[in-house]
């Protein structure tokens, strides 16, 4: 019987590092309403950014420098060629689920190809864009 | 009696003509991640203990890219490099900054491979292994093995 209460905490402690895109970019968007009444994440916003062109970088000046076109298909890095396995969520289900390497990888590529961090607005659009594109 | 020193030559030489270098049972996961998400996990025996301490020292600007890591991995990420790194003699200088490509023992490896490859679109850079070694994620580096049809052999 004792067995059972701590199974249940093991489960949930297990459970609760893996999150759903939709719980990744609620964070985010609750977040961006903090400091913006009423926000609300927008995928088209996040296709937005994803495909704008910021002055910053010239080996990688978007997104889509790295990640094509499109976010359902395999990229490849600007500069060592490495292959990049798709953002979205419906090409790659491992996408957006550690929020830890969700915010990493918002941190180290806004400020390289934006030129600063991008905002918790921006990251819940994107986070919208990649899980909503098919 | 002959036979067995011949044997064990043998057994040694081979590993050395397979050209393998698979990652260290110990690689922490930390280095993929960290390390292995831009470019190839690259195996630690292809830079000295000291090439890869000034490699980690600088890890704000990376080759133009801020690849800094929290402390913590930054250790574990050091400690498995120093542990696993090549002999300086052998790999020959690597330049400032520290670059596999520039070792005397990467170029001497790559002797044949016309200069105009290394632009190729296919190839992009010298850091991107895998475009000639299919293998490479799994240690394979052997020259039988190679993607691009100008270079088999």
């Amino acid at each position: 019987m004792r067995v059972l209460p701590v199974l249940c905490l093991l489960l949930a402690s297990v459970t609760a590092h893996a999150e759903t895109a939709q719980q990744i970019g609620h964070t985010y968007a609750t977040e961006a309403a903090a400091g913006q009444a009423g926000f609300m994440p927008s995928a088209k916003r996040g296709e937005t950014l994803f495909r704008q062109r910021f002055a910053h970088n010239d080996k990688m000046p978007a997104c889509t420098s790295c990640h094509t076109d499109s976010p359902l298909n395999a990229g490849q890095h600007a500069v060592t060629g490495k292959t990049i396995r798709p953002l979205a969520v419906a090409a790659n289900p491992e996408r957006f689920v550690d929020p830890a390497k969700v915010e990493k990888w918002f941190g180290r590529n806004c400020k390289e190809v934006v030129g600063r961090a991008c905002t918790p607005a921006e990251k819940a659009d994107f986070v919208a864009f990649m899980s909503e594109v098919r | 009696m002959k036979h067995i020193a011949l044997t064990l030559l043998l057994a040694a030489a081979l590993p050395a003509l397979a050209d393998r270098l698979p990652l260290p049972a110990d690689t922490p996961a930390s280095y993929q991640a960290e390390c292995g998400n831009c470019h190839l996990a690259y195996p630690p025996a292809l830079l000295s203990a000291g090439d890869w301490q000034r490699v980690m020292a600088g890890l704000n600007d990376h080759f133009a890219t801020d690849a800094a890591v929290d402390a913590k991995k930054w250790q574990e990420i050091t400690a498995f490099l120093e542990r696993h790194a090549g002999n300086a003699g052998k790999l020959g200088s690597a330049g400032d900054p520290p670059r596999i490509s520039t070792t005397a023992r990467f170029v001497r490896k790559h002797r044949e491979v016309p200069a105009k490859l290394w632009h190729d679109p296919r190839v992009k850079t010298a850091a991107n292994c895998e475009s000639c070694h299919r293998g490479a994620a799994d240690g394979n580096y052997s020259e039988h093995d190679i993607a691009i049809r100008e270079l088999k052999r």
